[in-house]
């Protein structure tokens, strides 16, 4: 079960100024039929040349965790950086590779092609996203790679189009490109389409296993390249790599962060409503490579990632005992977070990873209590004779949101994440519960119960109320890694009623749902992927 | 009958205007059924049938004795009403006959509430039925609870006589 993960990287640009000197002695130097593409060049030659391929530098592949490694002797330094889109752009053919030391300051963002995430959803960008070429077609075991190609626009064309804010344009006036466009793009042709933004890339299989993906982003009218970068990925990570295409691309034109190379975790469901199967599954944000990881013998329920997503914490009715497990994705083990306990659930990780933040029931009594997440000895932070439930720490640890129903019935408290300072937030008229932090410390999501359940946001001291769902029954949020989409469970009426796992952004407006092999409840959403 | 009939349908309207909770369901909840069964495979397949004959002491026994094995309760709360009472003072009567027999009380919620509550507010229910039984002079020691929050309604419906239904606390003698 061990995956290899990638080092993706933010890359070091490693042209020294001035150093563009094609290789003379490629085969086709200048426009032609793309030939092989050799690795083992040192110096990177023009984009002119067919051959002109980015390398990279600091890959590593294989391992559980990902490190960066100096490049080695042969592998090519590539060029990262932000071209503003005020550089007088040269005739693309011509252009040497943006010299990053010329080009305008890293950090750059004032390209003048900005996404508004606030009117964006109204008024959605059009952005071309042309299938991949490949300098050759080889057959890799993630598939052949001119597929792959394809398969990497779709995924930056799905990613883009699902956040609300890009349009991206049908397939019908799309063009393929080849492989010398991919740095030299038709900026006529992508002008007449009506597109704003361009993206290109290409995939090339290595030779020693592993693919090449590169991605570049394009301001259309101002002929300009904002930004580029690139990935060596085993082949089972191949779909990683186009969402990492998709977040630059995304990242560089709303300023908001990243979030497409991530993971859910939740519940899939199955069976009648009195008799729910219940299983744990994982899969990529956009559904892909889903995979079961409970077998559906006992109910298990509210699972959440691990910041290092290297486990999940959850609760299960194993043994017909309802118990807090931590179960690891990579081996398939589980072990009991606290032992001796009549019913522990809700469990959270604190976001340095060291703790498990859950609720114990004891004698008719449901408090938060914290405990290490190696296990140890669980410290109460919550003494109400209400029930105390579903706590979720601040992005920087200091503080807990949680629901109590001290007062009567559900609201929503903020504690010192030692359980000082127990100060309800919640004052809106109706109940609250669920309570979750935003990783971006900004917002706190929620469900809002009255005359049905919908999906809510406040800020940390409870104002700015905003409900973004209306249906009968949504329930239970997460939060996107960039704090700007809400993953929920919305169930349906009567015998026949079913749940299913959506989102929704945080303007309340791009709601859809999320595919799933079967029904869904309690999806939690991880980190992004480093 | 019919005085009956006119008693819940008054409660009918009690509860449809003025959101009363406490008031017995308008429609008395379906048949118990053995929720073990639901989940765990193991539980509560020997329930007492040796060839046919409901062997005294067992689940099926109690089940056939008293008056029912579930308790309801009102949105949520969780105290034992009148008619609850009654159920429990008729259990309380065999498990004293059956001295032996352990019991579990599980306590379930219906869907009109979040799923992290509703385990604690099953945990509450299963627990004041245990707490009454014992003040019947069930001993402790006998006792476990569980809550199965709202993962396990009896009702499937999404009305108010389904969710009275399954908001409840159903004793289980353990074989």
């Amino acid at each position: 079960m061990t995956r290899s993960i990638l080092g993706f990287f933010p890359l070091r640009p490693t042209l020294v100024a001035g150093d563009h000197s094609s290789l003379g002695n490629h085969p086709g130097g200048g426009r032609g039929p793309v030939g092989k593409v050799d690795v083992t060049m040192r110096n990177a030659p023009s984009p002119a040349s067919p051959n002109w391929a980015p390398a990279f530098a600091g890959v590593v592949l294989g391992g559980r965790k990902a490190r960066s490694v100096l490049a080695s002797v042969g592998l090519l330094a590539f060029v990262s950086g932000t071209a503003s889109a005020q550089d007088a752009p040269a005739p693309a053919s011509q252009q040497a590779p943006a010299d990053p030391a010329a080009a305008a300051p890293a950090g750059d963002q004032s390209g003048g092609l900005v996404v508004d995430v606030t009117g964006g959803i109204s008024a959605p960008m059009p952005i071309a996203i042309p299938v991949m070429p490949t300098s050759a077609v080889v057959s890799t075991p993630a598939g052949s790679t001119d597929v792959l190609g394809r398969q990497l626009a779709d995924i930056v064309t799905n990613d883009l189009r699902n956040s609300g804010l890009f349009t991206p344009l049908s397939p019908g006036q799309l063009r393929p490109i080849t492989f010398p466009e991919v740095t030299a793009p038709g900026f006529d042709y992508w002008g007449s389409t009506g597109a704003q933004a361009l993206v290109q890339g290409f995939i090339r299989a290595n030779g020693d296993g592993n693919l090449t993906v590169g991605c570049y982003l394009y301001d259309v009218s101002s002929k300009a390249e904002l930004t580029r970068t690139g990935f060596v990925v085993p082949p089972s990570d191949w779909r990683r790599a186009g969402h990492k295409c998709a977040d630059m691309v995304y990242t560089r034109l709303t300023g908001e962060g990243a979030y497409f190379d991530s993971r859910v975790v939740y519940v899939s469901e199955t069976g009648p409503k009195g008799h729910r199967i219940k299983r744990l599954a994982i899969m990529d944000q956009d559904g892909a490579n889903h995979r079961f990881l409970t077998n559906g013998q006992s109910i298990v329920l509210t699972p959440r990632f691990a910041p290092n997503q290297q486990s999940i914490v959850y609760m299960s009715y194993l043994n017909n005992r309802p118990a807090i497990y931590v179960y690891d994705i990579g081996s398939g083990k589980q072990r009991l977070v606290v032992a001796n306990a009549n019913l522990t659930f809700a469990p959270r990780f604190s976001p340095d990873g060291r703790n498990i933040l859950f609720s114990m029931a004891q004698g008719g009594n449901t408090d938060v209590y914290r405990v290490p997440a190696q296990g140890g000895t669980p410290q109460r932070l919550t003494n109400s004779p209400g029930i105390d439930t579903g706590g979720s720490y601040s992005p920087d640890g200091s503080k807990i949101v949680f629901e109590s129903d001290r007062s009567g019935g559900q609201q929503i408290y903020v504690m010192n994440a030692d359980g000082s300072n127990q100060q309800r937030i919640s004052f809106g008229g109706g109940r609250y519960a669920t309570p979750v932090w935003s990783p971006r410390g900004d917002l706190i999501a929620f469900t809002k119960l009255g005359g049905g359940f919908r999906i809510g946001i406040m800020s940390p001291s409870g104002g700015g109320e905003k409900l973004l769902t209306n249906d009968w029954q949504d329930e239970g949020p997460s939060w996107s890694p960039n704090g700007r989409v809400i993953n929920f469970y919305r169930s349906g009426r009567g015998s026949g009623g079913k749940a299913d796992l959506w989102s929704v952004d945080l303007t309340g407006v791009n709601e859809r749902k999320i595919p799933t092999p079967l029904d869904g409840s309690d999806p939690a959403w991880g980190p992004l992927r480093p | 009958m019919s005085k009956l009939s006119n008693i819940l349908l008054a409660c009918t309207a009690l509860i449809a205007v003025s959101g009363c909770a406490k008031k017995r369901p308008a429609v008395l909840p379906p048949a118990p059924v053995d929720n073990n069964a639901a989940v765990d495979p193991n539980a509560g397949m020997n329930n007492g049938n040796v060839g046919g004959a409901i062997v005294p002491g067992s689940d099926a026994d109690f089940q056939r004795s008293v008056s029912s094995n579930t308790v309801n309760f009102g949105l949520d709360m969780y105290d034992i009403d009148p008619t609850a009472r009654a159920i429990l003072d008729s259990q309380a009567q065999w498990l004293a006959k059956f001295p032996n027999q352990r019991i579990t009380i599980e306590g379930h919620a219906d869907e009109r509430g979040t799923r992290e509550y509703n385990l604690a507010l099953g945990d509450r229910r299963a627990n004041a039925t245990k707490n009454y039984l014992a003040a019947k002079g069930v001993s402790s020691s006998r006792m476990t609870t569980i809550s199965y929050g709202k993962e396990r309604p009896v009702a499937m419906g999404s009305d108010d006589q389904s969710w009275a239904a399954n908001r409840r606390a159903v004793t289980v003698v353990l074989n």
